[in-house]
C-alpha cells in the first residue's frame, strides 16, 4: 500500500472545561487545561491520503488539491482563534486533542469528494494532530 | 519486532509530463514543474521486520542494513539530477510516491534472505511531506 502524508500548523488557544461537571470535577480532570482564560497551541495536523500513484503522473494525489482542502476547511476555521468560541463545532463540545481531531477528519471527510474525487481515487487515511511535541491523537478511517 | 533506520541524500528532480502543456503541468505539480528542476534534502526511512537473534540481541546489523542503503539508495541518487541520471526516472516522474515505490523495489529483495521483512519505506521529500510504502 502506498500512502501520503502532509503535514500542517496552525495556532490556536482552548480551554477544556465541560459544563455537565463542577468546578472541582473541571479542575481535578483537565488540571491546568481548564485555566479560566483558555492558553494556546501550536498545533501539527497530518493528513494521510492513501491510495496507488497514478500511472502517468505518478501522483496519489496533487498536493495542491489536498492543500487547498485543508485550507479551506480546517486551517481557515482554527489558525489563530479560540476554538471555544470561534469553531462553531465545539460551542458544546470540550476541545480535548481527541474531539479536535474528530471534528478535523470529519470536516475532512465531508467535502474529500469535491476538492479530491470519489470513488477509485485517493482515500482519506488518516487524521492525526500534535498539540504539543508530547501529545498527540490520531484517527484512522478505514 | 521492527527496526527502523534512517539514511539522507540530495538531489534534484523534475516533476513534469511532456505531453501536458505548462498550465496542464503546474496544475497537477505545482512548482515541483518548474522545467530545470530543483532539489530535496531526502530522508528515507527503512524499517525491518524480524526475530532479535538470540546471541547477538540484533534483528539485523546496523551496520549490514546501513551499507545495502548505501550500496542501492545513497551512492546511485546523492548528489544527482534523478531525471537524467537515475533510471526509471528517466520515463517515470520522480514523484515523491514513484521514488519510494522505486526504493521499495530496490531494497525488497534484499531483504528475502535470511527470514527478515522489509515492512516499509518511508521518503520525506521536505519536512512537511512524506510518502510510506508498506507491505
Amino acid at each position: 500500500m502506498t500512502s501520503l502524508t502532509r503535514r500542517y500548523v496552525f495556532s490556536a488557544s482552548h480551554r477544556l472545561d465541560s459544563s455537565e461537571l463542577s468546578a472541582a470535577e473541571n479542575t481535578r480532570l483537565f488540571g491546568k487545561c481548564n485555566n479560566p482564560f483558555g492558553h494556546g497551541h501550536d498545533y501539527v495536523l497530518e493528513v494521510t491520503v492513501a491510495g496507488d500513484p497514478d500511472r502517468v503522473s505518478g501522483l496519489i494525489v496533487p498536493v495542491s488539491w489536498l492543500d487547498e482542502l485543508v485550507t479551506d476547511k480546517i486551517l481557515r476555521l482554527f489558525r489563530n482563534r479560540y476554538i471555544n468560541l470561534d469553531v462553531a463545532e465545539f460551542a458544546h463540545l470540550v476541545p480535548t486533542t481527541e474531539n479536535v481531531t474528530q471534528v478535523a477528519a470529519d470536516l475532512l471527510a465531508r467535502d474529500w469528494r469535491e476538492y479530491i474525487g470519489g470513488e477509485g481515487t485517493a482515500r482519506l487515511e488518516k487524521v492525526r494532530i500534535e498539540e504539543t511535541g508530547r501529545n498527540s491523537c490520531e484517527i484512522c478511517l478505514n | 519486532m521492527v527496526i527502523t533506520r534512517k539514511a539522507e541524500f540530495s538531489a534534484s528532480h523534475v516533476c513534469r509530463i511532456d505531453s501536458l502543456s505548462d498550465a496542464e503541468n503546474h496544475e497537477l505539480f505545482g512548482e515541483e514543474a518548474n522545467p530545470n528542476g530543483h532539489g530535496h534534502n531526502y530522508v528515507l526511512e527503512v524499517s525491518v521486520e524480524g526475530q532479535v537473534d538470540p546471541v547477538t540481541g540484533m534483528v539485523m546489523n546496523l551496520k549490514e542494513l546501513k551499507e545495502i542503503l548505501e550500496e542501492e539508495i545513497v551512492e546511485p541518487m546523492d548528489h544527482r539530477f534523478l531525471n537524467r541520471e537515475v533510471p526509471p526516472f528517466d520515463r517515470v516522474v520522480p514523484t515523491t510516491a514513484n521514488l519510494a515505490t522505486e526504493i521499495w523495489r530496490r531494497l525488497e529483495s534484499r531483504f528475502a534472505e535470511s527470514g527478515r521483512a522489509l515492512v516499509r519505506v518511508r521518503v520525506h521529500e521536505t519536512p512537511e511531506l512524506f510518502v510510506d510504502v508498506t507491505r
